[in-house]
């Protein structure tokens, strides 16, 4: 029997990190394809206009000379964003919790979570802008909140309930209390489902606050910017804000995923395969 | 009654309210402290809820069970029950020796000594070196042989045992049914044990239990007398044949047409 127990080699350093680099060849070459299109083959080749799709160059150009002012507007849409993410996220959870803990509740308020998630939020940004104020950012936060609400409810929820039965029969014989099955089971069983909802979360959040900035807002916020400068004609300020906010989303979204490798780090998806 | 006595069911029923399905009628067994006692019997015949109704996973519909003495809920709130299933029930997010830890955790034994235990359970269970490995990274017997050294490791008054090799190919079913021998002795603890397997109950068991198809009953009671230690040597000895054809006959005599080994829905 001691014949078979031997711990499973691990890979060098150096071998796992040329593999991840092979890996992001094929993803390297599409982007600089890609900006090679956009700069030269699109406007050159294929004749698009101006206001359709600026050049490249022009977009990192205005982006370099507005950068104070398109990096503040980022920054002030993106903390609306970041509220409503907070708020939203620990709502899901706090109600996936309360949901899960007593079924009968959850049994009776699922069916309405699912359909209101249905509903496509963003047609309220008009109606939260009259509730809490134009130039409030709390009228983006609810929006962004109420976005990220029901992914993180629904799949909490599907985290904190999908355990092997057999799980909670083992728990039993320990004579553990409930609390103690959420801390030692249920939590961490859930935490897969959690991140994945968060990550969608994150660019939910950042959507429903550029697109609340749309419907009416500071001057100072992204989607305002980027609605005045198409409205001005000024296409390439509106190409780098769209920028900004894609570095902001990606950003936001790389930090989620990094919290998720070092919460999961037991979990076979974040784990090299090949150890 | 006997100060010896771990287990005693008396008059148990269990009737399930859906499809009013008579699981279990009118038993009676008693296990005296260090026995090993087999359970076994057709599919569905109710070896599974009975060994639950025994571990106070399920309550029983009539009857009582007594574990050392206290009512089986009183039980385990104690701790006296170590529980081993047909898959390993291991935590992902926990490593082996963190699996291991678990019981312990919750009868709060402090660091030293939990660490102390591990290592002796390991050592049984011949995983030394994959104590920081996941569950995931181990092969389904190496994941049991886990579960296995978790049961023990609290020494439990009583081992419950539902078809642990059920999923295990036959070589590595029965280089465990000798090591879970090996600690059944070292620790001197009491086990009740469901199988499908005729040869595996007559093997591991001090006395095995042949139950009835449903609804289920203890049909008879085959004591076996083959000597301790028991080792690959004992499989081919002619009493352990006269045995097992002993437990076939009194399956079929109960009304079971065939024992399989497969797994089946319990």
């Amino acid at each position: 029997m001691s014949a078979i127990a031997q711990p499973i080699p691990r890979a060098t350093l150096a071998d796992r990190v040329g593999r991840r680099a092979r890996d992001w060849v094929p993803a390297v070459v599409v982007f600089g394809l890609g900006l090679v299109a956009w700069q030269w083959l699109i406007p050159d080749v294929f004749g698009v206009k101006r206001f359709l799709l600026p050049r490249f160059s022009d977009v990192i150009t205005t982006f370099w000379n507005q950068r104070s002012e398109l990096w503040s507007a980022g920054w002030f849409t993106f903390k609306e964003a970041l509220g409503g993410f907070v708020l939203g996220c620990g709502l899901g959870l706090l109600g996936a919790l309360v949901l899960s803990r007593w079924r009968r509740v959850g049994e009776a308020l699922m069916p309405y979570a699912i359909a209101a998630g249905a509903v496509p939020i963003i047609a309220f940004a008009p109606i939260t802008n009259a509730w809490f104020g134009l130039l409030s950012p709390w009228s983006k936060i609810v929006i962004s909140a109420v976005l990220c609400f029901f992914p993180v409810l629904v799949n909490g929820l599907r985290g904190l309930t999908s355990v092997a039965p057999e799980s909670l029969e083992l728990m039993r014989s320990y004579a553990a209390s409930e609390r103690e099955v959420y801390r030692r089971v249920r939590i961490p069983n859930s935490l897969p489902f959690v991140f994945t909802a968060l990550k969608v979360a994150s660019v939910l959040a950042m959507i429903g606050a550029v697109v609340g900035d749309y419907f009416g807002g500071s001057t100072k916020a992204l989607g305002v910017v980027i609605q005045s400068s198409v409205a001005l004609g000024q296409f390439e300020t509106a190409w780098a804000a769209i920028l900004v906010a894609s570095i902001l989303g990606l950003g936001f979204y790389a930090a989620i995923a990094a919290a998720e490798r070092l919460a999961l780090s037991w979990h076979p998806s974040v784990r090299s395969r090949a150890e | 009654m006997s100060e010896d006595l771990v287990v005693s069911i008396k008059g148990l029923s269990k009737v399930f309210r859906r499809g009013d399905l008579t699981a279990l009628q009118d038993i009676d067994l008693d296990v005296e402290r260090g026995e090993f006692v087999s359970l076994i019997g057709p599919s569905g015949c109710g070896k599974s809820t009975l060994l639950r109704i025994v571990g106070d996973i399920i309550p029983p519909s009539s009857g009582s069970v007594t574990v050392n003495g206290k009512p089986a809920r009183r039980a385990r709130l104690d701790r006296d029950y170590g529980i081993v299933f047909q898959s390993p029930v291991l935590y992902d997010w926990r490593t082996v020796t963190k699996n291991i830890s678990l019981p312990l955790e919750m009868l709060g034994w402090d660091r030293g000594r939990r660490s102390k235990r591990i290592k002796e359970m390991l050592e049984l269970v011949e995983l030394e070196s994959f104590g920081s490995h996941h569950p995931w990274q181990l092969s389904g017997g190496m994941q049991q042989r886990v579960s296995i050294a978790r049961a023990f490791s609290f020494s439990p008054a009583l081992l419950l045992m539902d078809e642990p090799f059920g999923a295990l190919d036959e070589m590595t079913r029965e280089r465990l049914n000798l090591e879970l021998l090996q600690i059944w002795s070292e620790t001197g603890s009491t086990v009740i044990f469901v199988t499908h397997s005729i040869q595996e109950a007559v093997f591991l068991s001090t006395r095995v239990a042949v139950m009835s198809a449903r609804p289920g009953r203890i049909a008879g009671i085959v004591p076996v007398d083959l000597p301790q230690p028991r080792t690959a040597a004992t499989r081919e000895d002619p009493h352990f044949f006269e045995l097992v054809t002993e437990v076939r006959e009194k399956l079929q005599a109960a009304g079971a047409d065939e024992v399989t080994e497969e797994a089946t829905l319990q």
